[in-house]
């Protein structure tokens, strides 16, 4: 188990507690689904699963018991996109904060962008990051890296040292690598590592994109927004598959949002190239429509697309072409949100929602099962970023209780100022969804307990 | 955190941002308007054209982006109509020290306003501010989405002179895509029964029209000859850098309307522009006084329609009431 597990094990003052014996739920993993019991020992491992634990057996005849008859117990979520804004735009997130928004929303690990001040380009700054992780004891917090220095699309990260440093996921995410040059020496250098990387890309011409602030199309024309056309991703997404079959090397595609994305990855996928892909809630669940409030909170990027990329998204999470939900969780202060539209900066929020929205618009409309949503919330993700040694395991003697503990059933009204991000930019506001976290164990220790944050 | 919107302001149109906020029935609202024009018309007439309608009221205008004459325009308005006028100048105020737009619109809210007319060079900014203010907002102008007092003031001219807007044959030539005039044009003439036909080359088109019930043309000498109303739209030198179009001569040449141009128009059509013209662009200098441009027309209707839009929002009933000069 990593270093900063153990850490976090170290301080959490819970695991003095004798274990715990989860009862009843539905255990959804790779393996299937059935109804068991699930045995936590002391130390932050599965003891056992099953009906009719013997706890004298195993030791924990005093283990607490977690009533989970009728919510499903799955291995934690991992967010392979969420933006902490730690360091540089505290007032926004923290990654404390942050943490606590992932842990109420079923996640046991994230990893953060590195669109950050300054940027994640440097050990230095990744180990600032997984401190802070480490200290708020939420979330196994990882650290992405940026692909260029600075972002600036011109110099490489020193990759190799970043990558002994522990990070798996290189990004330049909020823009894409513009340079083909540059793109094709990344992913070489890349290639060559001793650790397991992948260059996971934010898809978007600049030169197409440059100066548009939503979706191009019937919208944009109508509300005299300039817009960004949906070309501007598939161009990058398409240079980036015939660049992955050159070097051989791993991609990973960020948050797809145009049917056309999703087509040339499904074609990718067809001819065996290694590249993944991930999508986000609002991709999922909303449309350029919703910009005629001109509120940005709905302003985003990508952004929100046409009702047919909605459509070809969730196709694409149903048949496989999309690997993992992500939520491209995105936090920021009223005030800068309380702009001109075209002046607003990009992104909502995502952490605390994302669970109740896939139940809400995938599993009940029958798009995914439970057990395919929870692939796409937790062991597909959790391989994309090169932690599913931790992450997203079956749930079997021996693993970490990295768990989540949901029920699927429970309904209530999303209420921005009783989320715990410090930002309270969420585009759900009095939306009533379904699917709600009751209880998250990180290693063994409730980071969530009974729906409330446990620091 | 954000701060509650509460607004205890009733009635049947609070604002104008744009012409769909004129009612369910659009063309009913901008019947509406029009018949008040008429009466203010009659005002701006008068040896003193002045009334004491909105004594009392105060209407501020919040101009983010200059502008000469539509502030001009309201101001004149507002005055006839006995209304005190507060003018925010953004190169002077703490918008400019990075105070944001909502605590600049509760600020001047909290000083007690009845209207306020916002001009601002991003879409949108006008339903934002309604969103925080308790007082009458309109839109004098936002980004290319609308300019719906331009698009009133347009069709009481071309009422004016036709007696009615419908049934009528409305080419607007130009630059489209970034024009908040054509989009108020557009909605309120087909509101009204007109036809309208966009002359312009794709690139100054918006990337979709789904849903505007206009036809499209590149061909302006086809249409021309159709035309009831030829309405030119100004073209800005800066769409050349940003290879809209090849160059200012070439558009002049295939879409600008030259004296050779204005003869394929029927002998009753009109020309129209919102202003400021470049002559020699989209107009020719002898067309722009032609008998049959009605320019200054627009202009002057503008205040009487202002007047109208004012009294609509602010006034306390469906009659302005002062007979009497002040």
């Amino acid at each position: 188990m990593s270093e900063q597990l153990n850490a976090i094990d170290r301080k959490a003052t819970v695991s003095e507690s004798a274990g715990w014996i989860i009862t009843g739920g539905l255990v959804v993993d790779r393996t299937g689904e059935r109804i068991a019991d699930v045995a936590v020992r002391p130390d932050g491992t599965i003891a056992a699963v099953g009906t009719a634990l013997d706890l004298n057996a195993l030791g924990l005849n005093n283990a607490p018991v977690i009533d989970a008859s009728g919510c499903v117990v799955a291995p934690g979520f991992v967010d392979i996109h969420t933006h902490l804004r730690e360091p540089g735009r505290e007032e926004a997130e923290t990654i404390e904060t942050g943490s606590r928004a992932a842990a109420l929303g079923g996640y046991t690990a994230i990893v953060a962008m590195p669109n950050t001040e300054p940027t994640i380009d440097s050990v230095a700054v990744v180990r600032q990051v997984l401190d802070a992780g480490i200290a708020a004891g939420l979330c196994d917090v990882r650290s992405s890296c940026s692909i260029t220095i600075g972002r600036e699309g011109d110099a490489l990260s020193p990759m190799a040292e970043l990558a002994a440093a522990g990070v798996r996921i290189f990004t330049d995410d909020g823009c894409g690598v513009q340079d083909d040059r540059l793109m094709r020496r990344a992913l070489e250098y890349a290639s060559g590592l001793p650790e397991p990387v992948v260059l996971a890309q934010h898809c978007e011409v600049e030169a197409l994109s440059h100066g548009g602030h939503m979706h191009e199309g019937e919208w944009s024309s109508r509300l005299g927004i300039p817009g960004i056309p949906a070309e501007a991703e598939e161009l990058m997404v398409f240079r980036d598959i015939a660049l992955s079959r050159l070097t051989g090397m791993a991609v990973h595609f960020q948050h797809l949002s145009t049917a056309g994305a999703v087509a040339l990855v499904r074609d990718a996928k067809a001819r065996g190239l290694n590249v993944t892909a991930e999508a986000t809630p609002h991709h999922f669940s909303l449309t350029h429509a919703e910009v005629a409030s001109y509120d940005p909170v709905f302003k985003v990027n990508p952004p929100l697309r046409s009702a047919d990329d909605v459509a070809a998204v969730k196709a694409g999470l149903a048949d496989g072409t999309i690997d993992a939900i992500a939520t491209d969780h995105a936090p920021h202060t009223a005030d800068v949100k309380e702009a001109p539209f075209d002046h607003a900066p990009c992104g909502m929020l995502g952490l605390e929602t994302a669970l109740a929205l896939g139940i809400t618009e995938l599993v009940e409309p029958g798009v995914l099962t439970m057990m395919e949503f929870m692939a796409k919330m937790s062991w597909n993700p959790a391989a994309i970023a090169r932690i599913d040694d931790i992450h997203g395991r079956t749930i079997e003697a021996d693993a970490p209780a990295h768990l989540v503990i949901f029920d699927p059933a429970l309904e209530w009204t999303v209420d921005p100022a009783a989320l715990a991000s410090k930002s309270d930019n969420t585009p759900y506001a009095g939306r009533v969804v379904r699917g709600k976290v009751r209880y998250t164990l990180l290693c063994g220790v409730p980071t969530v307990f009974d729906g409330e944050a446990q620091r | 955190m954000s701060r509650p919107v509460t607004n205890p302001r009733h009635g049947r149109m609070r604002n104008l941002l744009s012409i769909a906020d004129l009612g369910p029935d659009v063309a009913a609202g901008i019947n509406e308007v029009m018949t008040l024009t008429d009466s203010f018309v009659e005002v701006s007439e008068r040896t003193i054209p002045k009334v004491p309608a909105l004594r009392g009221r105060t209407v501020v205008s919040l101009f983010f982006e200059d502008s000469t004459r539509t502030r001009l325009s309201f101001e004149t308005a507002a005055k006839r109509l006995s209304a005190d006028t507060m003018n925010f100048s953004v190169s002077t105020s703490s918008v400019k020290k990075g105070e944001s737009l909502r605590d600049t619109i509760e600020t001047i809210e909290a000083m007690g306003v009845d209207a306020i007319v916002v001009r601002h060079a991003s879409a949108g900014v006008p339903r934002q501010v309604a969103q925080w203010a308790t007082s009458a907002v309109i839109n004098a102008g936002d980004g290319w989405h609308e300019h719906p007092t331009q698009a009133l003031l347009d069709c009481y001219t071309i009422r004016q002179r036709f007696g009615d807007v419908a049934g009528k044959h409305i080419a607007i030539v130009g630059d489209i895509r970034h024009s908040r005039v054509a989009r108020s044009n557009v909605a309120a003439f087909t509101a009204l029964g007109a036809d309208v036909t966009l002359v312009a080359p794709p690139t100054l088109l918006p990337p979709s029209l789904e849903g505007w019930p206009v036809k499209i043309s590149t061909d302006i000498d086809a249409v021309l000859p159709t035309v009831d109303v030829c309405y030119l739209l100004r073209m800005q030198r800066e769409r050349m850098t940003e290879a809209l179009i090849p160059t200012i001569r070439e558009y002049s040449n295939r879409f600008g309307v030259n004296e050779k141009r204005a003869e394929l128009l029927p002998d009753h059509a009109l020309i129209m522009h919102p202003g400021p013209m470049n002559r020699g662009v989209e107009i020719d200098a002898a067309v722009a006084d032609h008998p049959n441009t009605v320019i200054v027309d627009q202009v002057r209707n503008g205040v009487a329609v202002r007047m109208a839009v004012l009294f609509l929002l602010l006034g306390s009933g469906t009659t302005w009431g002062g007979e009497a000069d002040v």
